[in-house]
């Protein structure tokens, strides 16, 4: 480097004594980047005075106060109390919390159904494998609005509810959208939820503690007996003792409606299965090419080792391949999470939906646009950071 | 030791005695090979079989067998009573009857054979752009060519051609103009921002990261929404540009931040030597990047940028939103008429074959690329 500098420095006195002003590096450089600085500012000035003398000319008041007026706007579907006496903000936020739940779902679904067929990709199956591929092909050279205008329109030509589809006991499929059993919740159920997760973070630290000790000594341990008293004979015992019922609220079909049980709107489950298929054809790809990039010469080793075939996957495989997974993975989630902007197409009431429909109430385009962008790059950079801390446990370890 | 060792070794695997090889080749040969290996891989071909056949023969009898393929003309439209009896199939003759508005959307019907060389003349210029023998720089003079003569068959206005203003352009053509100006001048911006990026004035790689972290973090409908809503207010009264256009410059910039990323990977790939050489050969920066840099970059990532372009092909459907005719909203407005309301899965199925002749030719070509630009690397 201070070779170049003196290089430079050379070239300088070289220039200086040409007397050529524009020859000089430093100048040079200072020079283009004024330039450019003054063509943002140039265009940035222009643009707001523009908007500024656009706004003054259609009576719009430019900032944020409409936020706290009353939207009068109806969202169907919301996570947290809402009318439409409510606020913008509250009608805003409603439509945050849709579009995170949509894609919250989608990417749990999409990274199993993903999982699932890139491993059936890599099967020894042929016709296993051959499907996987098609089913790669088909899904992934198709414009995800289109898939989702066509499942939308396929589900609005479901049966209504008095013939609904019942494929399973309970769960039932009709124009109206897609209904299942829930729990009926009591408390009892939040002590058993707590006793699981308290075991599963229990049975996590002892499958940690085997591992190593089996690390030292060679010596397998089952370490099944405890992880079924931890997950799940514990749980059972708080919940009966605490006196939960195992009854089920059950959708039933009366009339036009179906009443009890949960239903999602055919709007949400049309974009759930849009964006699932889709994404999962996408992530099958990156696992195959994960799977695949662990060397042949890894499997031989392991074989001639004589591990297991399940240990060869689980400890040789799988850590190998999601250090090539892991990344491409970060920037499907973020693909998902996009797309489910294309929810105002077929009518969900997601962020971009919800700040459409209030700017064309109150004119305040900018403003929305800006709540919009925000929303996603607040989402985007969330996702990427849980992703890069979960890529550094992955990555490999370098001296 | 050995005691430890028993542990952790599968005991089926050191007894295994290793199988007969099958003799000879042969369909049964095969099938015992790759389908009937174990009990397992038994059962799960059995089972996709059966879930095949069953899964197969009903889209075969919704499709074929029990499809519409025409209806006669009544004296208000077409009469699609026979495509809404019940049990009946997919109601083809939507396609037979509505194909060239799909296809070209509300340009006037007679003039429809200039869209149709359009669409064969941007196919034509993929294929030719597609042979290796053909990059050279000669090639930039038969895009600006293709796409003059492209310009002049929709527009007309000369040569006796009626002139078809912008707002009845649809269909395929309209989607294939958007995706292809779309790249075409995304490409080289996102050589500069990629470029600028890798620059060491802070100013200009502060200001690439920033667009290009900003785009990249944003759905493309936001970008849209922009076009169409903000545009007219940042601009200075009486200035309307028209909607395609909006689009297309919002696709662009939206195209570029990605092409961008992609182009900096392969300028990062470069070893440094190449940058030392060059240095000190006395070649200036732009020397550098235009005869030096660029040329060993670029051809590392055409693979990438193939794949790039699959997704913004597909991604040009999201037009609609804003009200452009692209080919997907043609499918869609096609069904809007009464007589044919309820066979949007049949027009949906025709637009999406049409994606996936396009794309699925894209991907085919760019893992043939990927095979043969590492071939060096087999030796």
């Amino acid at each position: 480097m201070t070779a170049l500098n003196n290089d430079i420095q050379a070239h300088n006195r070289q220039a200086a004594a040409l007397g050529t002003f524009f020859s000089n590096v430093a100048v040079r450089r200072f020079a283009w980047q004024a330039l450019a600085a003054l063509a943002l500012f140039g265009a940035v000035f222009w643009l707001a005075g523009n908007l500024h003398h656009n706004l003054a000319a259609r009576n719009i008041a430019s900032g944020f106060g409409f936020l706290t007026r009353e939207a009068g706007l109806p969202i169907a579907e919301h996570l947290i109390a809402y009318t439409p006496a409510d606020s913008y903000f509250r009608a805003l936020l409603v439509g945050t919390l849709n579009t995170l739940s949509v894609a919250f779902w989608s990417i749990i679904l999409a990274t199993i159904l993903g999982t699932a067929i890139g491993v059936a990709r890599t099967s020894k199956n042929w016709l296993l494998a051959k499907l996987s591929s098609i089913y790669v092909d088909l899904f992934r050279d198709v414009p995800l609005l289109l898939q989702l205008f066509l499942w939308y329109t396929i589900l609005q030509k479901l049966p209504p509810v008095r013939q609904a589809l019942n494929p399973v006991a309970g769960v039932f499929l009709s124009n109206r959208g897609l209904s299942f059993p829930v729990l009926d919740w009591q408390a009892a159920h939040g002590w058993t939820l707590l006793a699981f997760v308290l075991g599963l973070l229990a049975t996590t630290l002892y499958a940690k503690r085997t591992s190593r000790k089996q690390l030292d000594d060679g010596r397998a341990r089952s370490f099944w007996p405890v992880a079924i008293t931890l997950l799940v004979a514990i749980p059972l015992v708080v919940g009966f003792s605490l006196g939960a019922s195992v009854a089920l609220d059950m959708p039933q079909p009366k009339g036009f409606n179906i009443r009890g049980g949960a239903t999602v709107s055919p709007e949400f489950f049309a974009l759930l299965v849009g964006l699932v298929v889709y994404n999962a054809a996408f992530i099958a790809e990156i696992v195959r090419s994960g799977l695949e990039s662990v060397g042949r010469g890894q499997h031989e080793a392991a074989r001639a080792l004589g591990l297991h075939p399940k240990n060869i996957l689980t400890w040789i495989v799988f850590p190998q391949a999601l250090r090539v997974i892991v990344p491409p993975l970060t920037s499907q989630y973020l693909n998902v999470t996009k797309g489910s902007s294309l929810a105002v197409a077929i009518g969900y009431q997601d962020i971009v939906s919800v700040a459409t429909t209030s700017m064309n109430q109150t004119g305040q385009s900018i403003e929305l646009v800006g709540v919009i962008m925000a929303v996603y790059l607040t989402i985007s950079l969330s996702i990427s950071l849980l992703m890069n801390i979960y890529n550094a446990r992955v990555a490999l370890v370098e001296r | 030791m050995a005691a430890s060792v028993e542990h952790i070794v599968n005991p089926t695997l050191i007894e295994a005695r290793e199988r007969p090889e099958l003799i000879g080749g042969g369909f049964f040969a095969w099938t015992r090979e790759n389908l009937f290996y174990s009990r397992l891989s038994s059962l799960t071909t059995l089972v996709l079989l059966a879930a095949m056949a069953k899964a197969g023969l009903s889209l075969f009898q919704w499709a074929f067998l029990d499809a519409v393929w025409s209806v006669p003309a009544g004296p208000q439209g077409p009469i699609t009573d026979s495509c809404r009896a019940l049990g009946t199939g997919a109601c083809w003759a939507v396609i037979r009857e509505k194909y060239r508005f799909i296809l070209f959307g509300t340009y006037p019907f007679e003039q429809q054979w200039r869209p149709a060389i359009v669409v064969a003349l941007f196919v034509g210029l993929f294929v030719v752009s597609a042979m290796k023998r053909f990059w050279r720089l000669e090639l930039a003079a038969v895009w600006v060519i293709a796409l003059l003569l492209i310009g002049l068959l929709m527009w007309g206005g000369v040569f006796g051609l009626t002139f078809v203003s912008q707002p009845n352009w649809g269909g395929l053509a309209l989607t294939l103009i958007i995706a292809t100006i779309g790249v075409a001048i995304a490409f080289p911006l996102s050589v500069f921002v990629a470029l600028g990026r890798r620059s060491d004035l802070p100013f200009i790689k502060w200001l690439c990261v920033a667009y290009v972290e900003i785009i990249r973090g944003v759905p493309l409908i936001t970008l849209l929404f922009m076009a169409s809503v903000m545009f007219p207010l940042l601009m200075p009264e009486g200035v309307n540009l028209d909607k395609l256009v909006r689009a297309q410059i919002a696709i662009i910039l939206f195209f570029a931040a990605y092409l961008a990323e992609v182009v900096r990977g392969g300028l990062q790939a470069l070893p440094k030597g190449q940058y030392e050489a060059a240095y000190v050969l006395g070649l200036s920066y732009w020397q550098t990047s235009r005869r030096i840099v660029l040329p060993q970059a670029l051809r590392t990532v055409i693979p990438p940028l193939v794949n790039n372009f699959i997704g913004f092909f597909k991604d040009t459907s999201l037009v609609l939103i804003i009200g452009l005719y692209d080919l997907l909203h043609s499918a869609q407005v096609a069904v809007a008429e009464p007589a044919w309301q309820g066979f949007g899965v049949e027009t949906y199925i025709f637009a999406g074959l049409i994606y996936f002749v396009f794309c699925f030719a894209m991907s085919r070509y760019s893992q043939w690329l990927e095979f043969g630009l590492n071939m060096h690397r087999h030796r």
